[in-house]
C-alpha cells in the first residue's frame, strides 16, 4: 500500500531553488571579476597543475574584460544569496529542523560507514532518520560555507571599515583566496549532490519539490480472530 | 432526484499523490519560467542615462547607488586602513594606466585650479603645497582588479589642504572633482572620503619626487578607495553638491568604489 510521509518543508524547499539560481549568477560574476586578476593556480613543489582558469574556459564562457558588469552583478545578488540563506537557517533554528540536521557525536564515524555502503564495500547503512550522516555534515558544512562567502566576502569588499573581519580573516590575500576556495567547494558540492539525486532517485528529488515520498508499505494481513488451541507450551527448541 | 449531491468520496492516495504532484510541480515550472524571464529582462535592461556615471545596465547602477547608501553608514574618520613599515613598501611601483598622461605637458608650467561651488577660481602652486607640513602614507594599495601592492606616498593631507587655502567651508558640498590637464581623466569623490585623515595629495614616491609616469607633479592618494579613484596628474579641483564626473564610473564602475 502507498502512504504519503511528508519529508520537506515548504520554506525549505523554496530557499533550496531560490538559491539555486542566486549561486549560480554569484558564481558566475565572481568569475567575471576574478579573471581580471587571475594569479590563482595549483602549484605544488614548484610544478603547476592547473591554472584558474584556462582560456578556452573564459572563452567558452564569455568571460573575458567584464569586470564591472561582474562587480555591478555581484554586489547586487549578494543581498538576495544572504538574505535567502539568512531565512533558511533563521527557519531550521526556529522550527526545530536544526535536530534533523546538525551532525550528531556518532554522525562523523557513521559518515564512513554511510560512504562505504555508498560505495557497495558495506552492505548495510547505518539506521537513519531523515538525513542520514554523511548528508548531515554536507548539509551543515554548505551553510558554514555559504557563510563563510559572506564573512570573507565582506572581508575583501570593505577591508577598511571592516578591518576587525579582515583581519579575522587572515588578511586581504588569505580572505580572497578562502572566497576563491570556498566557491570552487561549491563546485564539487553540486556535482557530487547532483550525482547523488540522480542515484537515489525519482521518489527522492521530488520530494525537495513536491514535499512528499511515496512510501509503501507491506499490506496488513487481515487478523482474524478465531479462537486458536493453544500450543502446548515449549522452551522454543 | 433526491440524491442530486455528489457523494465526495475522500481521495485516494494516488489522487493525492497525483494532485499534489500537479499543484508542486506547477508553481515550480512556473517559478523557474518567471525566475528566466526576470533574469533575462535584467540582462538585457538598457544602459543607464549617462551622467557622472554611465554604462551599466539601468537598474544595476540603482543597486550600486543603494548599496552604497547602506555602506556609507559605516563609514568613519576612526576607521583608518592598515600602515606598514617603510620597508615593505614596493620598489618598483605598479603603473597600471596611462589615461589622463599621454598629452603634452611641462610641469614647470603646472598650478592647481581649484574651482569653488559658488564659481570662484584660485591658483595654488606646487611651492605653496611643499611648504606646508608633509604626511607620510604606507600602506596596501588596492586595485579594482584584485591585486593589491605595499606602497609609500608622501604629501599634503587634503583636509589640511582645504584648511589652509580657505577650502573650509568647501567641505561642507557634497562632492570632490578632479582632472588631469588633458581632461581625459576625472575622478568624482564623496566629501567625507575625500578629506578622510589618510586621504592626501601627493607629491612624494618612496622619499623621492613623484615621477611623471606616477603623476607628478601632484596626484592623489585615497587609501579608503580603490586605485581607479587615486588620479593622477592633477591639474583641476572643483566643489559640487551633484556627482562629478568620473572616468571608471562612467564605464560602469561603481561610482563609490570605496574600501
Amino acid at each position: 500500500m502507498k502512504v504519503i510521509k511528508e519529508k520537506h518543508s515548504l520554506l525549505m524547499r523554496w530557499t533550496h531553488w531560490v538559491n539555486f539560481p542566486l549561486l549560480t549568477i554569484m558564481i558566475w560574476s565572481g568569475m567575471l571579476i576574478y579573471w581580471s586578476n587571475d594569479v590563482y593556480t595549483l602549484t605544488i613543489f614548484g610544478h603547476q597543475f592547473f591554472r584558474f582558469f584556462p582560456d578556452w574556459f573564459n572563452n567558452f564562457f564569455n568571460i573575458p574584460g567584464r569586470l564591472a558588469e561582474g562587480m555591478a552583478f555581484h554586489f547586487l545578488f549578494m543581498w538576495f544569496f544572504a538574505l535567502n540563506g539568512l531565512i533558511y537557517v533563521l527557519y531550521t533554528i526556529i522550527s526545530g529542523s536544526w535536530r534533523e540536521l546538525l551532525p550528531q557525536r556518532k554522525s562523523f564515524k557513521e559518515a564512513w560507514l554511510v560512504l562505504l555502503h555508498d560505495l557497495h564495500i558495506r552492505k548495510m547503512a547505518p539506521p537513519q532518520n531523515k538525513y542520514n550522516a554523511a548528508q548531515r555534515i554536507a548539509y551543515t558544512a554548505i551553510i558554514v560555507m555559504g557563510f563563510g562567502s559572506l564573512i570573507t566576502g565582506l572581508a575583501i569588499y570593505k577591508p577598511v571599515q571592516f578591518s576587525t573581519i579582515t583581519w579575522l580573516c587572515g588578511g586581504y590575500h588569505l580572505a580572497r583566496i578562502a572566497h576563491f576556495v570556498l566557491t570552487i567547494g561549491y563546485v564539487f558540492f553540486f556535482l557530487i549532490h547532483v550525482f547523488q539525486v540522480v542515484l537515489a532517485g525519482w521518489n527522492n528529488f521530488r520530494s525537495v519539490i513536491s514535499g512528499f515520498e511515496v512510501v509503501k508499505t507491506e499490506p496488513a494481513i487481515p487478523q482474524i480472530d478465531i479462537e486458536t488451541p493453544k500450543a502446548p507450551e515449549t522452551d522454543g527448541k | 432526484m433526491e440524491n442530486k449531491k455528489k457523494i465526495k468520496l475522500p481521495l485516494t492516495v494516488d489522487q493525492k499523490i497525483k494532485r499534489r504532484n500537479f499543484i508542486s510541480f506547477g508553481i515550480f515550472a512556473v517559478g523557474s519560467a518567471a525566475a528566466y524571464k526576470g533574469w533575462r529582462a535584467l540582462y538585457t535592461s538598457p544602459d543607464e542615462v549617462a551622467s557622472a556615471t554611465a554604462g551599466a545596465h539601468a537598474p544595476l547602477r540603482r543597486a550600486l547607488n543603494k548599496t552604497e547608501l547602506f555602506f556609507r553608514n559605516f563609514f568613519s574618520n576612526n576607521h583608518l586602513v592598515k600602515t606598514y613599515p617603510k620597508e615593505m613598501a614596493a620598489k618598483n611601483v605598479r603603473q597600471n594606466s596611462k589615461i589622463g598622461l599621454e598629452s603634452e605637458f611641462d610641469v614647470a608650467d603646472w598650478k592647481l585650479e581649484v574651482k569653488k561651488a559658488n564659481g570662484d577660481i584660485m591658483y595654488i602652486t606646487i611651492e605653496e603645497i611643499k611648504a606646508l607640513p608633509k604626511t607620510e602614507i604606507v600602506f596596501d594599495f588596492k586595485c579594482v582588479e584584485g591585486w593589491d601592492q605595499i606602497q609609500y606616498w608622501g604629501g599634503l593631507k587634503m583636509i589640511d589642504f582645504m584648511d589652509h587655502f580657505g577650502l573650509g567651508d568647501q567641505t561642507q558640498v557634497n562632492y570632490v572633482g578632479l582632472m588631469t590637464p588633458d581632461k581625459k581623466y576625472q575622478v568624482g569623490l564623496d566629501m567625507p572620503s575625500a578629506v578622510h585623515p589618510q586621504t592626501i595629495l601627493a607629491y612624494e614616491m618612496n622619499g623621492k619626487p613623484i615621477p611623471l609616469n606616477h603623476g607628478a607633479p601632484l596626484r592623489l592618494i585615497i587609501p579608503v578607495k580603490y586605485g581607479i579613484k587615486n588620479l593622477k596628474r592633477i591639474r583641476y579641483m572643483t566643489f559640487s553638491n551633484r556627482r562629478l564626473p568620473d572616468y571608471w564610473a562612467r564605464e560602469g564602475y561603481d561610482y563609490y568604489s570605496g574600501l
